[in-house]
């Protein structure tokens, strides 16, 4: 790696990706949705603030992205199916 | 060309020949006709860039720091409440290494309400990691804005630049402007070229977490550039003046200071008042000059310290740092520490107030005073209503 401030890059910046970088632990409640109740209006996937729902083809039901979730509960507030519930997480 | 245009117009005229990407903007008294001849220029074609109008000047410094990274030559101008508001991504700004060039109308902040100029709002961001440049007139503000780029965009340098633009004063007075060939000026500004360059197919991370075992180092590079950042300003201000014909002394123009006994420190428009009025001075055989700080960050203090044979200097602040006294004076008398001449502060010009020929005359007449009696007061604040008579 670096060993002075003359080996920095020009500006702070790097190549590693966050995508294994766990900052979902820090969650309280989980959000958990209901598959039955979900309609793919997939407005938990445009209201989530962090990326942390998942719809991997159009027409699947959304899912949560655990290792990135914060548990603010957006999505469960914005969705208007009532298919998802914030679970608290275990001590 | 010669224009016949106010500060503001020659400021989105810079902008226009700098080939300016994205301008993001937020109207502030008394900035906004930047704003306004800017959005005329890109909706008529005459300019092409993406203007870009904000919810506040929070969001348009944001804005500009996005658009920056992906290699835009970016572009705001602001105010007063409005400076104030960007604070913390003024520090973004710098901190990530953004070169965003910023006229900044300079106001006073409130309260009360006082829409005039001084420098109190320039003043207040010295701190955050901009350069500072200080324009005596109309001229000097489209010159600057051009210069600002030159050097902020070196990859030596790359911080952001403000170019303070007394208001009203200058922003909405009109004077004779000449404003120079689009081919010259692309000689001059090559296009802005970042590296590394935020590219969708390149994927990387800008800006993320810096911890404490490196946050010092990246500190100390911002500290470092922006001390080499006074030799590409007087490289900037070389070049400039081989091309377009006009320069302007680097960091300090100094005037009539020679062989003068008492030198006036001031920054801005003020200071065309004040070598007026030591001309007429001269005349009567008083010798006095005036030290002209255009650039105040980085801090000239190689120049200023070079001032430190004069028997007499005096600090014109145009705005007041109240508990201790202005600014400038207090960073010219750190730069000049060990000199045993007389040094004085004169405050004045503020909220709108003019800064008069007379206010000038008073202020070299009580420097040549104090040179021969000792130093009567550390501060003046010039033009005070104090029942004294004395202006």
């Amino acid at each position: 790696m670096y060993e002075t401030y003359r080996d920095l890059p020009p500006i702070q910046v790097t190549t590693q990706s966050t995508e294994d970088m766990p900052t979902g632990t820090w969650r309280t409640f989980r959000p958990v949705i209901d598959e039955e109740k979900c309609n793919n209006c997939y407005f938990c996937w445009k209201f989530c603030p962090d990326l942390s729902i998942v719809v991997r083809e159009e027409g699947d039901h959304p899912s949560v992205d655990y290792v990135h979730c914060k548990g603010c509960g957006i999505c469960a507030n914005e969705c208007r199916a009532g298919a998802i519930v914030m679970e608290r997480e275990p001590l | 060309m010669i224009h016949a245009i106010t500060a503001n117009h020659a400021a989105a005229l810079a902008a226009k020949l700098a080939r300016v990407e994205v301008a993001a903007v937020y109207p502030i008294t008394p900035q906004t006709t930047i704003s306004e001849k800017l959005a005329d220029m890109v909706s008529n074609g005459e300019m092409d860039a993406r203007f870009l109008l904000m919810e506040s000047e929070h969001s348009a410094m944001s804005a500009l720091i996005g658009a920056s990274y992906v290699g835009a030559r970016t572009f705001t101008a602001t105010s007063s409440h409005g400076l104030a508001l960007m604070h913390e991504v003024l520090m973004w700004a710098s901190g990530v290494r953004r070169p965003i060039v910023m006229p900044v109308a300079a106001r006073t902040i409130g309260g009360p309400w006082n829409i005039w100029g001084e420098h109190m709002d320039v003043i207040t961001e010295r701190d955050v990691g901009w350069m500072q440049f200080y324009c005596e007139n109309n001229q000097e503000v489209l010159d600057t804005v051009l210069m600002a780029y030159k050097v902020a965009e070196d990859p030596s340098v790359m911080l952001p630049a403000m170019v303070v633009v007394d208001g009203f004063i200058l922003t909405h007075t009109v004077d004779a402007v000449d404003v120079p060939d689009q081919s010259l000026v692309d000689k001059y500004l090559p296009k802005f070229a970042p590296d590394p360059v935020l590219d969708m197919d390149d994927p990387r991370r800008f800006g993320g977490l810096v911890m404490p075992d490196w946050w010092t180092e990246f500190r100390y590079r911002i500290a470092t550039d922006m001390e080499g950042a006074k030799e590409r300003i007087r490289e900037a201000d070389r070049e400039f003046g081989r091309l377009f014909g006009r320069s302007y002394g680097g960091l300090v123009e100094e005037y009539r200071t020679g062989d003068a006994d008492a030198v006036l420190v001031v920054a801005g428009s003020a200071a065309g008042t004040a070598k007026e009025v030591a001309d007429r001075l001269r005349e009567e055989g008083l010798r006095v000059g005036v030290a002209r700080i255009r650039v105040f960050r980085p801090f000239p203090s190689e120049e200023i310290a070079r001032l430190s044979s004069k028997k007499v200097v005096g600090v014109f602040d145009r705005s007041f740092t109240f508990g201790d006294g202005g600014a400038m004076f207090n960073e010219v008398r750190s730069a000049m520490h060990g000199s045993d001449n007389i040094m004085k502060n004169y405050v004045g010009g503020l909220g709108g107030r003019d800064v008069t020929a007379a206010h000038m005359e008073w202020i070299f007449r009580n420097m040549i005073d104090i040179g021969e009696s000792g130093l009567d007061r550390k501060i003046e604040w010039v033009g005070l209503r104090d029942g004294s008579g004395r202006w």
